[in-house]
């Protein structure tokens, strides 16, 4: 492909990758990789372990720099030259893949950290709680079905529900793009569905990209899905479209 | 919502308020009374309140952001040399040189005029604000510095302690114009009021007082903010609070600034106090004690950081008269104990022995 030609037209690309490359000691951990993603589009991403799925989160979100190629946001910004903050700051918000709360803090103060709000030190420090904030907390904490443990240390509450407070985190940010690495590990059969559901509301409202290694998962979203493979887009479509390419078989899900 | 004065704060700042009640008043009994407190105790009672207000700064930054100082005793020595320069111009031509302009040491020196980082000082309003903003000034450049470029944790300990170390070594050349080895002594008087006037003493440990309670104030407000929560948030989960929107290097270079003035005023209520500031105040070892301190104490308390401080110096004070060899040991010791044992500190145990608090109906699952 031509550099600077991709798929989709700008016009309706919110997040569109044009050639990332990056390595790390010599291994290209993201080879030459092109995606446009539409606003309020539910994206899957998919591909075996070393393919690059973390790797291409941590460029969009300005955790790593690529060596080469652009990440065009709404397309005028490219992320690639700001920090994470600034990258969270412009509407992009990011779901670890192992649960990453603020242990000591309770569940209710979890969800104020992350309410969208002025984030500089000095709006911060003299920040005063108010009701409005107070009825936001309770409208994200009642989304995410954690009101009876508002008081609750995060770091008493099981996997599945530091999971959902994160999400919880994600949303009370109020972000344009949601990024989430594999939000369904650990979780029960039950929980997964819920949180496919979630998801899926979320979509349309905020685009959302999800990387996820389980099957059923995906296919509970239903959406478009893009296998990653080698660090580049191997193929891209309906999981059906996808799961049936000799190529995809091979790679990821013969195995 | 948090309180700004909980039980622990409430108790801690009545105790010192009735300490610097009635210690003074102690010193005007009859020294035949069992309550008399000889008057050279005051300054002594002082300088510990120094040392604890060392430590809540400390605590501030280490407890809270997890930001591990192991310099914090190069912002008090500044703090300190900053008031130690005003007493000096404050000596006069009451100098063994009687040289009305320059300090003995730069007679001696065969200096013949000021060195121009030595202006300003004779007034008192101008050493205050540089006792603030010197040492305010090097940790907001450092800090801005270190931690713009990530450096955290061990590395950053370690880049302190070298700050430390090499302000050590500067400040004893006799060149700096801080009067080397022998630092900066022999002040007689502050503000006009002679140093070793009785009421003088008590005046300066009142003000001590005060200066502790109000940066424990100032530190308890700042960590139950909105901030402050941010603090620890970067402290537990840092890249989590990025990605939140939130610009942790501003927040760390923010409380390691205020944490570096708040250590920069115990210098310079130390210094009137004691007599004395020499580059000794910057050796490492120096910085290290504060975490001690602080460890022992319970750090992410605050009350606690200023209780160790209290307890491991009067146990100092004690071991150096009695057991002079034993001190260093014992120091050494007392780390080992609280990391092993007492991970939480002195208030740490306190908790732990407080029967537990039943939980509120509202943290029953629905």
């Amino acid at each position: 492909m031509t550099p600077g030609l991709i798929g989709a037209p700008l016009n309706v690309a919110q997040l569109y990758l044009d050639g990332v490359c990056r390595s790390f000691d010599g291994f290209k951990a993201i080879n030459g990789l092109s995606l446009a993603v539409e606003k309020g589009e539910l994206r899957a991403v998919i591909g075996p372990n070393g393919a690059g799925k973390t790797t291409m989160m941590d460029i969009i979100t300005g955790k790593t720099r690529p060596d080469e190629g652009k990440v065009v946001w709404n397309g005028d910004t490219d992320l690639t030259r700001i920090d994470e903050a600034g990258v969270a700051r412009l509407g992009i918000g990011r779901k670890f893949q192992k649960p990453t709360v603020f242990e000591t803090h309770s569940v209710e103060d979890n969800i104020r950290l992350a309410l969208k709000a002025p984030r500089g030190v000095f709006p911060v420090l003299f920040d005063r709680r108010s009701a409005e904030e107070n009825r936001r907390v309770t409208e994200y904490l009642d989304r995410i079905r954690l009101t009876h443990l508002r008081a609750e240390t995060a770091a008493n509450l099981s996997h599945g529900q530091k999971q959902w407070l994160e999400i919880g985190m994600l949303l009370a940010q109020e972000p344009q793009l949601l990024l989430v690495d594999e939000p369904a590990a650990g979780m029960t059969d039950a929980e997964t569905m819920e949180t496919a559901e979630l998801l899926k509301s979320i979509a349309g409202e905020r685009t959302v990209i999800v990387v996820e290694h389980d099957m059923d998962f995906v296919r509970a979203l239903n959406c478009r899905v893009t296998v990653l493979h080698q660090g580049s887009v191997l193929a891209e479509g309906s999981l059906d479209h996808v799961s049936a390419r000799e190529d995809v078989i091979e790679v990821y899900l013969g195995r | 919502m948090t309180r700004l004065i909980d039980l622990r704060l409430g108790l801690f700042l009545a105790a010192l308020f009735a300490v610097t009640v009635l210690a003074p008043l102690a010193t005007t009994l009859p020294s035949t009374s069992a309550l008399n407190l000889p008057s050279y105790l005051i300054p002594l009672m002082g300088k510990y309140l120094c040392y604890a207000l060392l430590a809540v700064a400390l605590d501030l930054c280490w407890g809270y952001a997890g930001i591990l100082s192991l310099g914090h005793g190069a912002f008090f020595a500044l703090g300190g040399y900053a008031m130690g320069m005003h007493l000096m111009r404050e000596i006069g031509a009451r100098g063994v040189y009687a040289n009305p302009e320059l300090p003995d040491f730069m007679v001696f020196l065969g200096w013949t005029e000021l060195p121009w980082f030595w202006y300003g000082f004779d007034m008192f309003w101008f050493a205050a604000v540089m006792a603030l903003a010197v040492p305010g000034l090097l940790a907001f450049v450092f800090g801005w510095f270190a931690f713009r470029s990530r450096v955290s944790g061990v590395y950053l300990s370690i880049i302190t302690q070298a700050l430390t170390f090499a302000l050590l070594l500067a400040f004893f050349r006799n060149d700096m114009g801080f009067g080397g080895n022998n630092g900066l002594t022999d002040f007689r008087d502050v503000l006009g009021f002679s140093l070793s006037a009785p009421s003088t003493r008590i005046a300066l440990f009142v003000l001590t007082a005060v200066a502790l309670a109000g940066c424990m104030l100032l530190a308890r407000a700042i960590t139950i903010s909105k901030a402050g929560k941010v603090l620890v948030a970067v402290r537990d989960a840092e890249s989590r609070t990025r990605f939140l929107g939130y610009r942790v290097e501003s927040y760390s270079v923010f409380v390691f600034t205020v944490s570096a003035m708040m250590a920069g005023l115990a210098g310079a209520l130390y210094v009137p106090q004691v007599g004395i500031i020499n580059p000794g105040e910057f050796a490492p070892a120096n910085s290290i004690e504060i975490v001690v301190w602080v460890a022992l104490g319970g750090r992410g308390t605050l009350v606690g950081a200023a209780i160790g401080a209290l307890v491991v110096v009067a146990l100092k004070s004690w071991l150096t008269a009695t057991f002079p060899d034993l001190w260093l040991f014992a120091l050494g010791g007392l780390f080992i104990l609280v990391t092993l044992a007492l991970p939480n500190g002195l208030l740490g145990l306190v908790d732990r022995l407080k029967p537990r608090k039943a939980k509120p109906a509202t943290e029953v699952p629905a």
